[in-house]
């Protein structure tokens, strides 16, 4: 039997006082797609900055083919052949997409000089059809930062496989996709499987994790907990390996809505002009109703103008072209957060490095900033009022860190989601509009998250949701709304909800073909 | 996850870079000269100017941006505070007032273009430097203001400096520290207190830290950074009226290339200027080992020349030093 593509033996890592990773092994065969799990926390990221050469200091030894190898430096790793797709992009955002597709990597002539710009459109283009990415040439030249984040997902991929990588490394690619994406980047990773390609690919989704692995390893708390088969891990065994302890079921039961609830929420006619006034609306005409204590699922795929409604209902986007919104208390013009929060309106972003948290803010910081006059009267901060509160909401919401004080840009992709929503938490918000608000979260930390949400609504709160995770939308929603192309395509209340239907109703199927019920 | 090693505390490394400083000071110390307390009155007379410019720069900073004016506003504040205070006679606590209030209007005048036209601040701050200078040239009529006063018949009378002159110029508690740095302590004292204390301080490092998450978090981003580019222009003219005191003169050309000595005692310090980080203990120490330095080179009698060009080196080292560990 050959040496497997990649092996690594007694892998430790050691952040001061914190063991981030200890005595770990893992192997990777040749075209396959092996699965690393484990909670936020878990040291799934710091095994994958090993592999790629960011912390050479660590313990163990690294074999590439059977040869011992030792990456001093990310540019060691990328070129012997590994290409890491990292969980918070990294692609250039000023930069044009043929320049970024060859950041680190270009083609040149005249010894290194000049940019070979023909080549690089040529292989930019090749990569784009590879997939399935409509791009035209004028597209290649425009800024990364004008496309949508789906968009940039698999940009980014596309930049990993023009290294021509023997191992790529996926960290939740899928967190920003729609689920038709998904499809396509399955086939994409089924092609590098038969072209030989390891694959380690890490990700919270059952679905996904049944669809796509090979194999599966496990790591809690920096060590390995096992490594198994698909066949051989059950979602039962996994969730067990992961957590300590079984989970008596993925969803917590919604209690049943009270129909005569007060509207908490109502959207009329709400029109929404894209950022460019040369393209058409990207929300046309959206009217929908949200109960206090009511979850509402909003879904809709890439484009569909989902998003677009709850920025803009946040009046992230400025004044509204159109439509008339209001709350419990009355009317509501959204103009800009500070009025919404005002409110008792607040949206939690899908982009936390972007929108979401300030990361060289401390953790208390960032958790008090959307409440601070509270914290302050008459301008003056109360640090011990503070540290009290977010002591509270790093409890409830079961956050892993080492301080409060300590900065938030230092925890976990997961704990740094958990340290947004207690942001929200602590406005204490009459309308909440979510998004994705479990991306990057594990099983455990998620079941807490959905279970907040089940105390927040019985406690009379509004939820206006958006998750491309289907089962979690159709699990935690009284209702869904469709969107397709800026318009509300279908309603299902909860009981007539399946994943078929909305989806058939957001990729735009007739309404009779989506059995679609009063609206 | 990140090391959290004592020296990547940027306070503990900005106390490492004074510690050399200090080190170099005992070798070269000049006969004991180094060793007596009037070398480090003197240093810290000399370093107040710059160091009060440095707390207005901090707050700028803080925030992610840089106020480049600093200087010129100095100069007309100087000016203007000669010619009310010696020429017209006004009385002084008038004047102060208002050279006060002129500098922040300055500042805030940048924080405007900055805040509500979204202009870069490096342009924002490079505009208003070059228009501030100007003003102190045509307030001035380009003549250095001092105490001869020209008369309509073109002879000149010498008039007495305002007591001012004497307070903040003269050394207090036996002698032992000049009045201008007992002006910069309490500026770095209001700092502290508007970045650790207030509402709005949380406000300028959010701003900084992420400007767009800061907007999702309902932070009044134009109101922040208002306060900033204003605090910066009203201490700018409190450096002002130091340094005509100092000068015993309104110069126009006062504070020329000051801003830059500013931004090297904040950076020195070890403020980020990515934003978001920092605080005035750090730009005290900044302050310290850049007027440390330059006393230390000035005693050994070390030329000019090669005087800036081992400043030069040193900040860079400095900075070197402090630098964030990667990953």
């Amino acid at each position: 039997m050959p040496a497997p593509l990649l092996q690594l033996t007694g892998i430790g890592l050691s952040f001061g006082a914190t063991r981030a990773l200890d005595d770990v092994s893992f192997e990777l065969r040749a075209g396959e797609v092996h699965l690393l799990a484990g909670e936020n926390g878990a040291g799934k990221s710091t095994l994958i900055k090993i592999l790629a050469g960011i912390h050479p200091e660590h313990e163990g030894t690294i074999r590439l083919d059977g040869r011992e190898v030792r990456f001093a430096t990310p540019q060691a790793a990328r070129r012997a052949g590994i290409a890491v797709i990292h969980q918070e992009l990294s692609l250039v955002d000023a930069m044009s997409v043929e320049d970024n597709l060859h950041l680190g990597r270009e083609s040149s002539r005249l010894g290194g000089v000049w940019l070979d710009r023909r080549a690089h459109g040529q292989r930019a283009l090749a990569l784009c059809r590879e997939l399935e990415l409509e791009l035209t040439v004028g597209d290649l030249g425009r800024p990364v930062g004008d496309f949508p984040l789906s968009v940039k997902n698999r940009l980014e991929i596309a930049r990993a496989l023009s290294g021509e990588a023997r191992i790529i490394v996926m960290d939740e690619p899928t967190s920003a996709l729609h689920r038709t994406e998904v499809d396509r980047l399955f086939r994409l990773i089924d092609g590098l499987r038969a072209r030989g390609v390891g694959v380690i690919y890490i990700s919270h989704k059952m679905e996904e994790i049944y669809r796509i692995a090979d194999r599966i390893t496990v790591l809690r708390d920096g060590r390995l907990v096992g490594t198994a088969p698909r066949a051989e891990c059950p979602p039962a065994t996994l969730i067990r390996w992961m957590i300590g302890r079984e989970l008596s079921q993925q969803f917590p039961a919604r209690p049943a809505a009270r129909p005569e609830r007060r509207v908490a929420l109502e959207v009329r006619h709400l029109r929404v002009a894209a950022t460019d006034p040369a393209r058409p609306p990207v929300v046309r005409d959206v009217s929908l109703t949200v109960h206090e204590g009511e979850i509402v699922g909003l879904a809709g795929l890439q484009g569909s103008g989902a998003a677009e409604v709850l920025h803009a209902l946040f009046g992230a986007r400025g004044r509204v072209t159109g439509g008339e919104v209001s709350l419990a208390d009355g009317a509501y013009e959204p103009r800009e957060p500070r009025r919404a929060l005002a409110r008792g309106l607040v949206l939690a972003t899908a982009d936390r490095k972007a929108t979401g948290l300030v990361l060289p803010l401390s953790v208390t910081g960032n958790i008090t900033l959307a409440a601070l006059p509270r914290f302050s009267p008459g301008g003056v901060l109360r640090p011990q009022a503070e540290r009290s509160a977010a002591r509270a909401r790093v409890e409830e919401l079961q956050i892993r860190l080492a301080s409060p004080e300590q900065e938030a840009g230092a925890l976990s992709g997961g704990n740094q989601q958990k340290v947004a929503l207690a942001r929200w938490l602590e406005t204490r918000p009459r309308v909440l509009l979510l998004e994705e608000p479990t991306r990057g979260v594990d099983v455990g930390a998620k079941h807490e998250i959905y279970a907040l949400l089940n105390r927040w609504t019985s406690a009379g709160a509004a939820v206006l949701l958006i998750s491309t995770e289907m089962p979690e939308l159709l699990a935690l929603s009284d209702r869904i709304l469709v969107l397709h192309r800026g318009e509300v395509a279908a309603e299902f209340p909860r009981a007539e909800a399946t994943a078929e239907k909305v989806l058939a109703a957001a990729m735009g199927a007739t309404s009779a073909e989506a059995t679609k019920t009063e609206s | 996850m990140k090391a959290t090693r004592w020296f990547n505390h940027p306070g503990m490394r900005a106390l490492l870079a004074l510690g050399l400083v200090l080190a170099l000071g005992c070798l070269a110390h000049a006969d004991g000269a180094f060793f007596r307390w009037s070398t480090h009155r003197d240093m810290l007379r000399q370093v107040s100017v710059g160091g009060i410019l440095a707390c207005g720069m901090t707050l700028v900073i803080i925030t992610g941006g840089i106020d480049l004016a600093v200087g010129s506003v100095l100069g007309f504040c100087a000016v203007l505070f000669a010619q009310l205070a010696v020429h017209r006679g006004w009385p002084v606590g008038a004047v102060v007032l208002v050279v006060l209030l002129a500098g922040a209007a300055a500042g805030t005048a940048s924080g405007a273009l900055v805040a509500r036209l979204r202009v870069q601040p490096f342009i924002a701050t490079l505009a208003m430097m070059v228009f501030a200078r100007g003003l102190a040239k045509w307030w001035s009529g380009g003549q250095k203001i001092s105490s001869a006063v020209q008369k309509a018949d073109g002879t000149y009378v010498y008039v007495d400096l305002p007591a001012i002159f004497q307070w903040l110029d003269a050394r207090l508690l036996g002698g032992n520290v000049a009045a201008v740095t007992l002006v910069f302590f309490a500026c770095l004292g209001l700092s502290w207190v508007v970045l650790a204390k207030l509402r709005y301080g949380r406000y300028l490092y959010a701003t900084g830290g992420n400007e767009e998450a800061a907007r999702y978090a309902g932070v009044p981003i134009a109101r922040a950074k208002l306060l900033a580019y204003g605090l910066s222009g009203l201490f700018a003219a409190v450096a002002g009226i130091c340094q005509a005191v100092q000068e015993q003169q309104g110069d126009p050309e006062a504070g020329s290339t000051y801003e830059l000595t500013a931004i090297a005692i904040a950076v020195i310090g070890g403020n980020s200027l990515a934003g978001g980080r920092g605080g005035v203990g750090l730009t005290l120490l900044g302050a310290l080992t850049i007027g440390y330095l330059e006393k230390i080179l000035s005693i050994n009698a070390v030329a000019e020349s090669n005087r800036l060009m081992l400043t030069g080196v040193i900040i860079v080292a400095a900075v070197l030093l402090q630098r964030r560990r990667a990953g």
